[in-house]
């Protein structure tokens, strides 16, 4: 009893044992400030990147691919029994993109983009990824279609959790048919104007093939087409390729749905023969992995795969490039994997975790999380040694008094446990407090990376760097309480030296102690 | 005070004195007690066979020259050191080579002990400083069942000390005469069979020193309380029932 009521009284009046657990209060504080937004940041990026992959992918290593989906996923689904629960076809193929941007004087010029461009088959893409949540149209998030639609694509960021970050795409508000139709009026007009200074120099109807909104897809149903009522087959862009974000955190659209590109890629030929076609822009992706959004250009399946010639002209049965799996959750992926990987011949076919895929960037990450934490267990080390010398001060000072509680029959072990319990609940102290701080600081991370972007004039969270507007921060009660766990024991730990001096001080030196 | 020869004065110096019709109970006592301080490997005897007999309910002083051994040979008395050579008894039983679990029980409960400077805690007021036997007695748990009845009785002897009045101040907010008193009280609360009192005046000014003298012959008297006190004020000594000198590490006879 004794124990407690003289910890707590040593607590009340040494001040300076308090000032040695402030660093074991910044230690911890800066150790969930900093867990809790790496794991944020690593949560936030696994999602995107789960989300727009398969958990699992089933690849053939040759770029054309291997005829007859249907045949693959059945044995899939025999090998592997009922973890699968959505499995979905695909073709993807790198390509480069034109899309039709207004030069400096107002002329119409081509902005080149590389790109892979993926043919997925919508009745089943959302089976497997969560590629639909990144669409920009409520209706397309529901069920994506590649249509054009006639207007009502979100003005904000759908995924922020509050508009008051995201700025509005205030661009978005035209895009779809009506945009679509001001824009072929626009292009009538300016062939008109074009074809009346041709016909005062020369012969007209020469610049007709040059229409960008061409027939090429049209031209095998040998009928005109007319942009202002028909589209081309649809195309769903990441924002990266169509969109620039400005200092300010706006997004600046230069292709909105509506607009027509066009993509080159090459047939699965012999010798290949690169092919253009045109595609209308129906939505807009953001997975925010600016990897994905940069770079992967989605459309229909069998459109895509008509324009390579992947399909057979006799059985109509075409060739997919990979089969994006699903997994039943709780299901192990690498268990999984390992079955598919058995039923084929590796040679021909990878098979991969999403984790596998990004395997890389993800140990980067965690290899990161990893030194970070400790370095930063090193500081509440440092603090550690910090009571071990407070301490033992404190002990030499109460030496006298640890006399008096042995003359009064207290055992070593009693005194030992004083000075013990006395770490202990200095590292509780500052254990709890610095849980307090980081966590409070966490939940006003943004507040207070706004602040410091204010009083230093240099945002310190740039919104045109990161996809996200705010910074991701999550907090796992179990790392708090490890952390709070290692710094409590390294307090006390820190207590033990002192205390076992203390413990065997002999009675009556200690009272004689001056 | 007005009982002082009341308690068996006048008992011989030898409890096995023929000449005693009932010889009186020995309570504690050393036989042959030898202790030597160490400086490398020079030894300075202090104690050089020590035999001592504490009856039962006796007022002893034991008195001698600064350096002579007193403190030394109470601290023996009171488990607080080892002796090297001989034995120390305690209500029949050898204490001496006791383990350290059964010394710090017999300090706890059977030992009060009162010191020149005082020792209270600093942390602690008066009445926490007087519970601190029965804190160090009790687990929290049992503590706090009885924590009622414990502090009525630091009441009470805090009370009997004449310091009702100061229960709550710490040490430092009281005079060297009411430290002692606290600390005497301190001494009593477990109800112990033998005080041990190291120079309980010798901090202390005349009036002062004849208020704590008063008191321990109350205790004396009233409680049946053996008393063994060490001091080298022969006024102060003179007021207990038998007075032994300590000299050259050896009792020598008054
Ligand atoms: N820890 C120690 N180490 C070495 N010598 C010691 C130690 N404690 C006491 N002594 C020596 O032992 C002798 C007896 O000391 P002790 O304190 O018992 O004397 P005392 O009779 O109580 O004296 P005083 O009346 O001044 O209190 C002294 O000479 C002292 O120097
Ligand atoms: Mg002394």
């Amino acid at each position: 009893m004794y124990k407690l009521l003289l910890c707590w009284r040593y607590l009340r009046t040494r001040y300076i044992a308090l000032v040695c657990i402030v660093s074991v209060t910044l230690g911890v504080a800066t150790m969930i400030v900093v867990n809790s937004v790496m794991a944020g940041f690593t949560n936030e990026m696994q999602s995107r990147l789960n989300g727009m992959l398969g958990d699992l992918v089933f690849e053939c290593r040759s770029l054309d691919g291997v005829a007859d989906a249907k045949l693959h996923m059945a044995k899939i689904r025999k090998a592997t029994g009922d973890a699968i629960i959505g499995m979905s076809p695909t073709v993807s193929v790198p390509a480069l993109m034109y899309i039709d941007v207004m030069g400096p004087n107002r002329e119409i010029q081509a902005m080149t983009k590389p790109i892979t461009l993926v043919g997925i088959e919508q009745s089943t893409y959302a089976d497997v990824s969560d590629f639909d949540d990144y669409l920009q149209h409520p209706s397309n998030r529901q069920q994506l279609e590649f249509k054009l639609r006639n207007g009502g694509y979100d003005v904000y960021d759908h995924q922020a959790e509050d508009n008051e970050n995201a700025k509005p795409r205030k661009q978005m508000e035209r895009a779809g048919w009506p945009y679509r139709r001001y824009k072929a009026s626009l292009l009538k007009q300016r062939e008109l104007i074009a074809g009346r200074e041709k016909a005062s120099i020369e012969t007209p109807e020469s610049n007709l093939p040059k229409n960008p909104f061409g027939p090429a897809n049209d031209q095998a149903e040998g009928r005109d087409f007319d942009p202002a009522t028909e589209q081309h087959p649809g195309i769903v862009l990441g924002i990266g390729t169509c969109s620039f974000r400005g200092t300010d955190g706006t997004d600046q659209f230069f292709a909105l749905p509506g607009d027509d590109v066009r993509v080159s890629f090459p047939k699965a030929s012999l010798p290949p023969e690169a092919i253009s076609e045109f595609y209308t822009i129906v939505d807009v992706y953001e997975s925010k992995m600016s990897e994905y959004d940069a770079n992967f250009v989605f459309v229909p399946l069998r459109s895509l795969q008509q324009s390579r010639g992947l399909i057979d002209p006799t059985t109509g049965i075409g060739k997919f490039s990979s089969i994006q799996i699903k997994l039943r959750p709780g299901a192990d992926a690498n268990q999984v994997r390992d079955q598919i990987r058995e039923a084929f011949p590796p040679h021909l076919y990878v098979v991969s975790t999403w984790r596998d895929k990004q395997g890389p960037l993800l140990a980067a990450v965690q290899m990161e999380q990893a030194v970070l934490n400790v370095l930063l267990f090193m500081i509440i080390a440092v603090a550690g040694f910090g009571i071990l010398a407070i301490f033992t001060m404190i002990v030499v000072e109460k030496t006298r008094d640890i006399g008096i509680l042995k003359s009064l029959g207290a055992s070593g072990r009693g005194v030992l446990g004083i000075f013990l319990g006395y770490g202990l609940s200095l590292g509780i102290l500052g254990a709890g407090a610095g849980a307090g701080l980081g966590l409070l600081f966490v939940k006003y991370i943004n507040e207070i990376a706004d602040l410091l972007g204010r009083i230093t004039g240099q945002p310190v969270f740039d919104p045109s760097v990161y996809y996200f507007y705010k910074i991701p921060a999550v907090v796992y009660p179990q790392t708090v309480a490890w952390i709070c766990l290692g710094a409590i024991a390294i307090a006390v730990m820190a207590s033990i030296l002192p205390a076992r001096r203390a413990a065997l001080l002999h009675p009556v030196k200690a009272l004689n102690y001056e | 005070m007005s009982s002082l020869l009341q308690a068996a004065s006048g008992s011989p110096e030898q409890s096995t004195s023929p000449l005693a019709v009932s010889p009186p109970l020995e309570q504690m006592g050393t036989r042959g007690l030898f202790k030597s301080y160490y400086k490398g490997t020079l030894g300075i005897p202090v104690l050089q066979g020590i035999h001592l007999s504490v009856h039962e309910g006796e007022f002893l002083s034991i008195v001698g020259q600064s350096g002579s051994g007193k403190s030394t040979l109470l601290h023996l008395l009171g488990t607080l050191d080892q002796p090297d050579a001989g034995e120390v008894y305690f209500e029949g039983n050898r204490i001496d080579n006791l383990p350290s679990a059964s010394c710090d029980l017999l300090r706890n409960r059977h030992f009060g002990m009162v010191f020149q400077f005082y020792h209270l805690l600093p942390e602690f007021s008066a009445l926490e400083n007087v519970l601190t036997p029965a804190l160090i007695a009790e687990s929290t748990l049992g503590y706090w069942r009885k924590r009622k009845q414990y502090r009525r009785r630091a009441e009470e002897l805090l009370e009997l000390v004449g310091l009702s009045d100061r229960m709550k101040h710490k040490p430092r907010e009281m005079s060297g005469g009411e430290m002692q008193r606290t600390a005497i009280a301190r001494a009593l609360l477990a109800e112990p069979s033998v005080l041990l009192a190291d120079e309980p005046t010798g901090n202390l000014d005349r009036a002062t020193g004849e208020q704590i003298m008063q008191m321990l012959r109350e205790l004396n008297q009233e409680q049946k309380l053996t008393i063994v006190m060490v001091t080298h004020d022969p006024w102060i000594a003179e007021q207990a029932d038998r007075v032994v000198r300590l000299g050259e590490g050896q009792i020598q006879t008054a």
